[in-house]
């Protein structure tokens, strides 16, 4: 059987639709002062990361991340790990460089990666992640145990003001990440480390 | 695959419902996460607002999808992906073989997607040689068990653990006997992490769309759409044309409402913002039809499209908590299943609207603010004036509507029956003509009707007498009260 006809099939689908009367209808506001607010962002993130199974860390400085870092339960047993955070100073045995790697096959035996996030959202407990610093997406899904280092104060209450902060145009991936991966398909019950990470430690630094 | 047979929803929920403990505990467990759901609504105080806003904006979508589509079509081509286009399943299933044959691709891993379930396409693959394989842990669990999902959110719902771990010990090799979810869970990423590297290609369904950007948004818990479509260089989306949005900050409204209705949970885990392939990678999106323009086109049914498939009428039905999603035999079983899947056969499907209590609890939970039970109700219309209904259903209804229409034979049969209903033998009574008493006692018939009370009433106001309902002449046998009835 031959491949249907594309551009046929596009003006069939569009003439349908175009052929139905259908009333006007205008879009809402999306920007309104019921969005909720809390009165501190930071305390909210953190319990409701600590909800979906995440755990977040608030430190002072680089030297108190590094040392926090270090005592990671999965930094400690990690065998194969990688860091993309500039200011993280990590001893090197175990590093591994991501941009020297061709095939993200490779990075299958990633115990922990260590990656920037861009801000944190208080009302979800997620994180807006980009792909522009590493060369395999692949990474924040196939390692076993992810740490991400968010700015403090780039905290937003809710999902509008986070929209409101992000730029499009060209192809790019990005992500919002909310916890571990997980599952409940068996009988409901929650189980911690799906298809991605076994655990995420968020550090607002 | 679908049969040309006619579904019928209460013989097969009979069948279900036979088992009562396990449809007590199917029950609750959905239960559970109508809960959760609710829980999540009220962290929100502005929840009305969102719905009506979701609702507004999809109003907008169908008011205006040729431009959408349109409009998305050319951004995502600007971004480096192939767009694709399907009138309807066949045309779907071709265009991903093809894409998938001339690059030589033979294991595919596969993201949960109605779409995809709705086109057949699996089968469709295999038959070609091509392996797929479900990588959502329900959608695998019910792969291997070679059944469709029972639920859109929650697709192996209906399985205990037990079961699961029965499964997984003659496909994945794990301990006989094993039931613990934490241990099967475990196997399951083991088995599946070998078929994410070796996979030549992902497949994803898509949650939302974006005119404005070209991208898309693909939600999981389990991060397997993402580790899907980032090992392999190919990236196959299939899209109904009706997941479109106008404007990337749209998503601020679908996001929050979409995993807080489906699992209760503030967002899911991955909501992955695709735009564009992989660095030396392949996009494909394929539009699919597939009916949702002939919904479009019925002012009646149009607003079903709003459906962001987050399966909350289901957990909230108690019509699908006890029947089970089987029973339904459509893509999309429980309430808006029961609109969809009539639209695309109505009398195939011609059960499925029956299958309500008209509650209005699918319309109170929907984020989209889908005008469910009324439009199920509609339906019901609908299939009476095709006269798709089965015949005794027709025949009762004419009776009664006949009798309705006659108020003194309505009164007379009524006093009849409050007279003899009581002497009645139980095989008079509960018998196939009467599927009402299937699983219910019948009420105690009231010594006098509403009629004659308030004919009473009124004579005694007009004497200035107290109102006081006169003693029933016949008390009703004790048959009523203390019923033995088995199942």
């Amino acid at each position: 059987m031959g491949l249907p006809d594309t551009n046929s099939a596009k003006n069939a689908i569009l003439g349908a639709i175009r052929a139905i009367n259908i009333p006007p209808a205008p879009l809402p506001p999306l920007q309104r002062s019921e969005w909720i607010t809390y009165p501190d962002p930071a305390a909210q993130f953190a319990i409701v990361l600590a909800s979906i199974g995440g755990t977040c860390e608030t430190v002072a400085d680089t030297a108190e991340l590094n040392e926090k870092l270090r005592h990671l339960p999965a930094f400690t047993t990690a065998r194969q790990i990688v860091n993309l955070v500039p200011h993280v100073n990590l001893p090197a045995e175990h590093l591994l460089k991501e941009q020297e790697i061709a095939d993200p096959h490779h990075l299958v035996d990633v115990d922990l990666a260590i990656m920037p996030g861009e801000f944190a959202v208080a009302e979800n407990g997620a994180v807006w992640c980009v792909t522009r610093h590493l060369r395999h997406r692949v990474l924040y899904f196939i390692t076993q145990h992810l740490a991400l280092v968010v700015p403090r104060e780039q905290i937003v209450h809710n999902m509008h003001q986070a929209y409101e902060r992000l730029a499009w145009g060209q192809a790019e991936f990005g992500l919002f990440l909310a916890g571990p991966s997980k599952t409940a398909d068996i009988e409901q019950s929650l189980v911690i480390g799906a298809h991605g990470a076994r655990s995420l430690t968020v550090f607002l630094v | 695959m679908t049969s040309l047979a006619i579904v019928d929803h209460p013989k097969k929920a009979a069948a279900f419902v036979a088992d009562i403990d396990r449809a007590h505990w199917h029950d609750q467990s959905l239960w559970y996460v109508r809960i959760k759901r609710d829980k999540q609504a009220a962290s929100l105080p502005e929840w009305e607002l969102l719905r009506e806003t979701a609702s507004q904006i999809k109003a907008n979508v169908v008011a205006n999808l040729a431009d959408y589509l349109e409009q998305f079509a050319n951004e995502a081509t600007k971004l480096g992906a192939v767009v694709h286009w399907a009138r309807d399943a066949a045309e779907h299933n071709a265009i991903v073989l093809n894409i998938l044959q001339s690059r030589g691709a033979q294991k595919i891993v596969k993201s949960k997607s109605m779409l995809t379930e709705e086109c057949h396409l699996n089968p469709y693959l295999e038959r070609h040689g091509i392996e797929v394989i479900d990588t959502d842990l329900g959608e695998r669990i019910v792969q291997l068990a070679k059944e469709p999902p029972s639920h859109i959110v929650l697709p192996c719902i209906h399985y205990k653990k037990e079961e699961i771990g029965e499964l997984f010990h003659e496909h994945l090799g794990t301990d006989k006997g094993a039931k613990d979810p934490k241990y099967l869970a475990e196997a399951a990423r083991q088995h599946l992490r070998e078929k994410f590297c070796g996979a030549d290609a992902g497949i994803t369904g898509v949650n939302f769309a974006i005119a404005e950007t070209g991208g898309f948004v693909v939600c999981t818990n389990e991060g397997n759409a993402d580790l899907g479509v980032s090992l392999p260089k190919l990236h196959i989306a299939c899209l109904g044309i009706e997941k479109l949005l106008p404007r990337a900050a749209d998503l601020g409204v679908f996001l929050r409402l979409l995993a807080r209705s489906a699992t209760g949970q503030p967002i899911t885990t991955y909501s992955s913002h695709f735009h564009g392939p992989l660095p030396g990678g392949e996009l494909h999106i394929v539009l699919v039809d597939n009916g949702r323009t002939d919904i479009a086109a019925n002012p009646d049914f149009r607003r079903s499209l709003n459906c962001i498939r987050c399966g909350a009428c289901m957990n909230t039905c108690p019509i699908y908590r006890r029947s089970g999603g089987h029973s339904y035999e459509a893509t999309v079983p429980g309430p808006i299943g029961s609109i969809l899947a009539p639209a695309r056969d109505s009398a195939k499907y011609a059960t499925l609207p029956h299958a309500c209590s008209l509650c209005g609890s699918c319309s109170d939970v929907c984020p989209v603010k889908i005008d469910i039970h009324q439009q199920l109700l509609t339906w019901r219309k609908e299939i009476a004036a095709r006269k798709q209904l089965k015949w005794s259903k027709r025949l009762g209804m004419q009776l009664t509507g006949w009798v309705f229409q006659h108020p003194w034979l309505y009164s007379t049969l009524g006093k009849m029956a409050r007279w003899t209903l009581p002497w009645m033998p139980r095989f008079m009574l509960y018998h196939g003509l009467n599927p009402w008493g299937k699983q219910r006692e019948l009420p105690s018939a009231p010594p006098q009707s509403f009629r004659e009370l308030y004919a009473q009433r009124q004579k005694q106001q007009a004497n200035g007498g107290s109102v006081t309902p006169q003693p029933s002449p016949h008390s009703p046998p004790s048959v009523y009260s203390a019923s033995s009835k088995v199942n």
